[in-house]
């Protein structure tokens, strides 16, 4: 079996599961937000249900449009403050606690290796880094999760990617993800468990791989999993509240397909708008003046997102006219860059400092973009309108080219400072 | 259950962000949201719409975000049900638990012109294009959906199994 199919059969009680299955799973966390609880709240409530499955595990984060940006958003993060109150949910992160749910949970160990997570928010599947089946769904079943503790799956088919060869400087996990959903598409991995294999994922960071399986949902993927080892263990250890379960793939496990790439011909990507498939490599790009650059979210909003765009723009000035925003994405993130300088380093070069939100990856606030503006953005995705008016481009990379690219007002290489 | 409507048409990928752009989403009241369905690809769609019309749209319909207000804002909007080669997942189960009613059917996108009359039977997922007279075959609803809708949707359907 996949690793997949092993968390699906050992939540389900079965000794084996097979693609297309349905299966009724025990869920051991679930999340919602402030754009996506409210609902699932209301249904709970009308539900006529006293007490939710679990209080402690269940997270509820408000940190789409935190600090509350308008009168009607700080209706919908206080729904969550009422009913985490009211029901006692141990893990409500509000204020001066909160931060992007995607680092928050495994920063805080709340989500373990072997887990079957799910979250009212399609980057759910980040920590399948961690070797935890997670994937996003909708209001509605979260609100069942909320009632009974478990839900429903089909099993899906795995692909599985095994990346090779040797990084080219400024390549990292953005990279990889943006090239492979290059490769297969928006779809390519429509209701599949996509998995990162291989040895350049061996040696990749916690943070390239939460990375990669951020953007599987770009591909369709229900899940993108890592097979749990040293380098998950090490993260894990001293946050875990639980006890991790470490699946891996066996040898002989079945894929749909498998795709090896040689990495080495990989160079950094930009995704173009107005879908994360349209990459090519930096090389390839051209002239593409920008308006905005924005460091941060679920995707590349972590320290070592940070200290490699600082590294870049230190010492240097973000372009005359273009607007730099750095958003740390959780509160530790923002000590952490703060006790070291970073933050530091991107004001010296004039950026904008934000608090820990999504913020502007959705076109929330905090950097909305105007007609005809362009950005360029360490997020997930640049559909039309993603971050402000209909008629504005986004531009995905990682956040070496980010910072690069803000110091030269267009998208650009560090190799070009 | 027929659905009978005129066909409004859209392109491969429409992502949740075009069905219902996040700047809406400090809200989860249907009426507002329907307001602004589509807004980002037709700023005037959710006038011109009636009830019951019907949306045809090319491959992974309601890619992207998890936002259920998608389908809330197409069913408040008056749609009558979405038909299109293939769905994006969480859209495909986030439509089932809102009782929008959608349709996979590899065909369809090049053959029903925006304007034509439809009609869908939901039972069959016979598709009649009642201008032109072509009929199409949707997909069979897997079983398990099918108990969701009888059940009334997921809610419901957890309530009586718990």
């Amino acid at each position: 079996m996949t690793i997949a199919e092993k968390i699906l059969a050992a939540h389900a009680g079965l000794d084996s599961v097979e693609p297309g299955q349905l299966v009724k799973v025990d869920v051991d966390f679930a999340l919602g937000n402030d754009i996506t609880a409210p609902i699932a709240i209301k249904t709970f409530r009308q539900a006529g249900v006293k007490t939710v499955f679990d209080r402690e595990r269940l997270a509820l984060v408000s940190d789409h449009f935190v600090p509350n940006k308008d009168i009607m958003s700080a209706e919908q993060a206080r729904i969550l403050r009422e009913f985490a109150a009211e029901h006692g949910i141990v893990h409500h992160y509000d204020g001066g606690e909160s931060g992007v749910e995607h680092v928050l949970l495994p920063e805080k160990g709340l989500v373990v290796p072997g887990d079957v997570v799910i979250g009212a928010d399609s980057h759910t599947c980040t920590y399948g880094a961690m070797g935890t089946f997670a994937t996003g769904v909708g209001s509605t079943d979260l609100a069942a999760v909320m009632i009974t503790g478990k839900t429903w799956f089909k099993v899906p088919r795995s692909i599985k990617f095994v990346y090779r060869g040797n990084l080219r400087p400024w390549v990292g996990g953005k990279d990889l993800i943006l090239y492979t959903i290059g490769d297969i598409g928006v779809d390519g991995a429509l209701y599949m468990a996509m998995e990162f294999t291989g040895p350049v994922i061996d040696s990749m960071s916690m943070s390239g791989r939460f990375t990669m399986s951020n953007m599987a949902i770009e591909a369709g993927g229900k899940v993108g999993l890592v097979s749990p080892d040293d380098t998950t263990l090490n993260y894990v250890t001293g946050r875990a509240v639980r006890d991790s379960v470490l699946y891996r793939s066996d040898e002989d496990a079945e894929y749909a397909r498998v795709i090896d790439y040689d990495c080495s011909e990989i160079e950094p990507q930009v995704a173009f708008p107005h879908l994360p498939e349209n990459t090519r490599g930096i090389s390839k790009v051209g002239n593409i003046p920008l308006d905005q650059v924005v460091i941060g979210s679920c995707t590349n909003g972590r320290l070592e997102d940070l200290a490699l765009a600082a590294d870049v723009i230190s010492g240097k000035k973000v372009s005359k006219g273009l607007r730099l925003i750095v958003l740390p994405t959780t509160p530790t993130v923002y000590m952490q860059a703060l006790r070291e300088g970073i933050l530091a380093t991107f004001m010296n070069a004039g950026a904008v400092i934000g608090p820990p939100t999504c913020g502007p990856c959705l076109g929330g606030h905090m950097g909305v973009l105007a007609r005809g503006e362009r950005a360029l953005a360490t997020t997930n995705r640049n559909f039309v309108g993603r971050m402000g008016h209909p008629k504005s481009e986004v531009y995905l990379a990682n956040p070496a080219i980010a910072a690069a690219s803000a110091v030269l007002g267009r998208i650009a290489s560090p190799d070009e400072l | 259950m027929k659905i009978k409507g005129k066909v409004w048409k859209f392109g491969e990928n429409i992502d949740t962000d075009v069905i219902i752009p996040a700047r809406y989403l400090n809200t989860s009241d249907p009426e507002e949201l329907a307001r602004h369905c589509m807004e980002d690809a037709d700023p005037d769609f959710s006038k011109k719409i009636k009830p019951g019309d019907i949306i045809v749209a090319g491959k992974n319909f309601g890619c992207g975000s998890s936002r259920e207000h998608a389908p809330i804002a197409l069913k408040a909007a008056g749609i009558g049900c979405v038909i299109a080669p293939s769905f994006a997942r969480i859209f495909y189960r986030n439509a089932f638990n809102m009782g929008l009613p959608i349709f996979e059917c590899d065909g369809i996108f090049g053959g029903i012109r925006a304007g034509d009359e439809v009609e869908v039977n939901a039972d069959t997922g016979e598709i009649r294009d009642l201008t032109t007279g072509d009929v199409f075959t949707a997909q069979p609803i897997p079983p398990f959906m099918q108990e969701l809708i009888s059940d009334g949707g997921l809610i419901p359907h957890v309530l009586k199994n718990l």
